[in-house]
């Protein structure tokens, strides 16, 4: 038995230590905002943030968030940060087939957190890591900018 | 596109089925939440069923809720946004009360209307077949409500109005919404002659309409296939063989079996799968499977002696794709001329969304939940494969994580895999128990079905004004309609149309033109990749048109409007991009060291019209950005513009993403490639300044989900001439030849 803090709740999975934090979300806990997109960090579709960092749930063994806090992107709009960055996605319409998205929006609401105004070489370090083959690259740009634009 | 007669008999997921699945469900966790909105629809689920359902795409709710039922699949270019937005329109509803929803496989209803009897998505056609269709469904239904309220309130019908989803007889001051009316409207008569909208009164099409599954994407609640949990569910991954077209010879379950959580291993005419009750599980058993594999059948082939094989083919005739005048004698003739070849990998579709299907078997039948892009042919392959008949076989429709043509498998490969696990297990305690295939990213890169290897070879060449006299193409790769049930409608006098799309249709007027072309059979799985032929042909072509403008002396702008007087759409998208980009004024100068370049292309494919002006910055080492976008794009009448903008936005990323460093190669048979370190793909900082610009147009509607895609290669790899003076023909770029 595993105890994790997600999204604020204590939570008790069955699952070995070595599973990666990613499937213990999505297989165990039903939450399947977390997407699988490579398995080996390469592409962001998983991110979440353990402790306010974003992190890849695809390489985060279970074990290693014991005693942490995990946010997804289930709760992530009870940040100031996520719910602006939510809410400047929706308005500038960033989506297309929205696999990539809860990746790209736990990333980005990660960097709001950190720093308000970023630059657009801030922007670029920050979200490099997420892949869109819909490449809705310019938008999220846009409205990483627009999200920030609304944070006071 | 299919060549399937046979009538479809319907299979029709009622709504109800669905309740029943979440009753079932709600035995378990969390469950009976997920499975009700495991249909790709959105916005919030109706509180009523629909009492007024007038046509097979409009179904209208006493909450006032009006559902659009959607025969095209979402894959991220817009459709749950577009198609609704007509029918919008001659409804007059007000956006609010729309939501769309997917439709089921039901071909008497919803085929594509430019695939005969079949259903399905693809050539950029879910909006250019359905304007008609979804715009008689809509006024069908306005009519029907006028009916109702005259009705009501006794009153002539000619005296009612509607506006955003309110019903109006302004002299009595009466007012019904469409909920109210909606009962009554469904005894009314089916009209059979309305009136459309003058275009002038539209208030949705052509204005920016917010897309109906923005908000179910980014909160993590939208429903893909990799997402769905079905009662009992058991989740699959297949040990496929290393090289393609080998078979399991012997394998030894036993390790895999003693993983926690591993139900079965079972050999498939694929590989072997696992089956657990969890991904992790299944994963872990197959890393302990071992199998020999049988590769008397496989292929070995690599992809350097394909691409030699090939330049060997594209020096010896060819099947005659095009013939105007004499190209190889006047060839002879010309002033100057250019003689080049080309080179195009394989290409992985790498959706960000492995392949994956859910799929239960019954004694009815056989049911799939899937991001299903192919209805009709998957319907009749896998009741082929079951032995039962195609209206056995129940889709029903998820969101997609992408797709880019990998999910419209001419030969249901990843469905058939998965209906063929859900077989093997079909007995003992698995008996009937759904089981969701997923592929790793790995799986997916390795899997085949990848854009095709291609080599061009063309010469072309001008008089001494400059005038271009002759141009002969020979192309050379595998056909992707061939062994497949479009072959018959696709391949003609042996030449694939896919294959030479874009090259056979060039536009420019050339006196003597000549396009060949060689389907050489090779067993590696290919496929259509966003706009097919033209991933291929817009970038031979419009970079010889480049190199043609250079012999002749002139500008390429002014050159290619010398040679598109037939042809004003190319012309005018072409005369957009170039006027908004500041053609033939200098560009802002690099940092000391690096040389700067811009370089237009034009393409038509799909019935649209795009051209884009792209500017790069070459570094001393060959490195580059492309720093700047301007794209015009004619796609006729406009449904929603900012879709428009972000598939142009979309398409030019993914094309750039394939030139910059798409490639798929293989060694004695072994796909070299297997994630996003050695396959790398476009990541937010190498993304350019988009500029999209459109042209106003009353001609029909047409596609826009593939043709910005072709245009980017070619305008980047003239901008890169223009740069440096060296010629890129080969692609992805090897920016080591653009070293200073
Ligand atoms: S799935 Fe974790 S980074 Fe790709
Ligand atoms: S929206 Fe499709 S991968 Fe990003």
């Amino acid at each position: 038995m595993i105890k994790l803090n997600v999204n604020g709740k204590q939570l008790n999975v069955e699952a070995t230590p070595d599973t990666p934090l990613l499937w213990v979300l999505r297989d165990d806990l039903q939450m399947t905002g977390t997407k699988y997109g490579c398995g080996m960090a390469m592409c962001g579709a998983c991110t979440v943030w353990v402790n306010g960092a974003p992190t890849r749930a695809c390489q985060t063994p279970v074990s290693a968030v014991v005693g942490q806090k995990v946010t997804t992107v289930e709760d992530i709009a009870q940040t100031p940060a996520g719910k602006a960055v939510q809410a400047a996605w929706r308005k500038l319409d960033v989506v297309q087939c929205g696999f990539c998205q809860s990746g790209q929006i736990m990333a980005a609401a990660a960097l709001l957190a950190r720093n308000k105004r970023p630059t657009d070489a801030e922007i670029d370090a920050a979200m490099a890591g997420n892949i869109c083959r819909c490449a809705t690259y310019v938008r999220i740009r846009a409205a990483i900018k627009d999200a920030a634009s609304t944070l006071p | 596109m299919s060549t399937e007669q046979r009538a479809l008999p319907s299979s029709d997921p009622s709504r109800r089925d669905f309740f029943k699945i979440g009753l079932v469900a709600s035995a378990g966790l969390t469950l009976a939440a997920l499975v009700p909105s495991a249909l790709a629809a959105t916005g919030d689920p109706t509180k009523s069923a629909p009492v007024f359902e007038p046509n097979a795409f409009v179904r209208i709710s006493e909450d006032n809720t009006v559902t659009v039922m959607c025969k095209h699949t979402e894959m991220g270019q817009g459709t749950y946004t577009g198609l609704p937005t007509i029918v919008a329109e001659e409804l007059d509803a007000d956006w609010s009360q729309i939501r769309a929803e997917g439709a089921p496989a039901n071909a008497k209803l919803y085929n594509n209307l430019f695939w005969g009897k079949a259903q399905g998505t693809g050539g950029s056609s879910a909006i250019a077949n359905s304007f008609a269709q979804l715009r008689q469904a809509g006024a069908t239904a306005r009519a029907m409500l006028i009916a109702a309220a005259a009705k009501q309130w006794n009153v002539a019908a000619d005296s009612i109005s509607v506006a955003k989803g309110v019903v109006l007889h302004k002299a009595s001051g009466k007012k019904a919404t469409f909920g109210s009316l909606a009962k009554l409207a469904a005894t009314m008569p089916v009209p059979t002659d309305v009136k459309f909208k003058d275009p002038k009164q539209y208030v949705y099409v052509g204005k920016k309409v917010p897309r109906t599954d923005s908000v179910a994407k980014t909160s993590g609640s939208a429903i893909f296939t990799q997402d769905l949990k079905l009662p009992g569910m058991l989740t699959a991954l297949v040990a496929h063989p290393p090289r393609f077209g080998a078979k399991v010879k012997t394998f030894d379950p036993t390790k895999a079996k003693a993983v926690r959580g591993v139900v079965a291993v079972v050999a498939i005419p694929t590989g072997v799968a696992v089956v657990a009750k969890d991904f992790w599980s299944a994963k872990k058993g197959r890393d302990a499977l071992t199998v020999e594999w049988d590769e008397s059948q496989a292929t070995k082939t690599s992809s350097a002696e394909l691409i030699t094989q090939y330049r060997a083919l594209a020096q010896t005739p060819g099947a005659v794709a095009k013939k105007v005048g004499d190209a190889a004698s006047t060839l002879a003739k010309c002033t100057k001329r250019v003689d080049a070849e080309f080179e195009f990998p394989f290409l992985a579709h790498a959706s960000m969304e492995p392949l994956n299907c859910v799929v239960q078997i019954s004694k009815d039948g056989c049911e799939v939940w899937n991001g299903e892009q192919n209805q009709t042919g998957d319907q009749f392959a896998i009741s082929a494969a079951l032995g039962i008949r195609p209206d056995q076989v129940k889709l029903n429709q998820l969101f997609v994580g992408g797709s880019f043509g990998r999910r419209a498998n001419p030969k249901s490969d990843y469905l058939l895999e998965a209906v063929s696990i859900a077989k093997a297990i079909n007995q003992g305690a698995t008996a009937g128990v759904p089981v969701k295939m997923l592929w790793t990213r790995e799986d997916d890169m390795a899997g085949g079905y990848y854009r095709p290897l291609y080599v061009h070879r063309i010469s072309a060449g001008v008089d001494a004004q400059g005038k271009p006299l002759a141009w002969q193409q020979r192309i050379v790769g595998q056909s992707i309609a061939a062994g497949t049930p479009f072959e018959p409608m696709m391949v003609q006098n042996g030449v694939d149309v896919t294959s030479v799309e874009g090259a056979a249709n060039l536009p420019y007027a050339i006196p003597n033109l000549q396009v060949e072309l060689h389907s050489p059979r090779v067993g590696i799985p290919i496929q259509w990749w966003r706009s097919v032929g033209s991933t291929h042909t817009a970038f031979s072509t419009e970079t010889i048109m480049d190199d043609l403008a250079k012999l002749a002396g002139k500008d390429p702008v002014a050159f290619r409007t010398e040679l598109l007087a037939k042809f004003p759409r190319h012309l005018s998208v072409m005369k957009l991009a170039a006027d908004k980009a500041g053609w033939g004024k200098p560009l802002a100068p690099g940092k000391p060291g690096e040389r700067r370049g811009r370089g237009i292309a034009v393409h038509e494919s799909f019935n649209t019209f795009v051209a884009q002006v792209a500017e790069v910055t070459v570094a001393s080492d060959g490195s580059f950005t492309v720093d700047r976008v301007v794209c015009a794009v004619d796609c006729g009448i406009i449904i929603n513009p900012d879709v428009v903008v972000a598939q142009m936005e979309g398409g030019i990323g993914y094309g750039l993403s394939a030139a910059l460093s798409g490639s798929i190669t293989l060694t004695d048979g072994v796909v070299d490639q297997s994630n996003f370190h050695d396959y790398p793909v476009l990541r937010l900082p190498e993304m350019p300044k988009v500029e999209v610009h459109t042209v106003a147009s009353t001609e029909n509607p047409t596609g826009v989900g593939e043709p910005a895609t072709p245009v980017i290669a070619p305008a980047v790899g003239n901008a890169l001439f223009a740069a440096t003076g060296k010629r890129l023909r080969k692609l992805p770029f090897q920016t080591s030849e653009l070293k200073a």
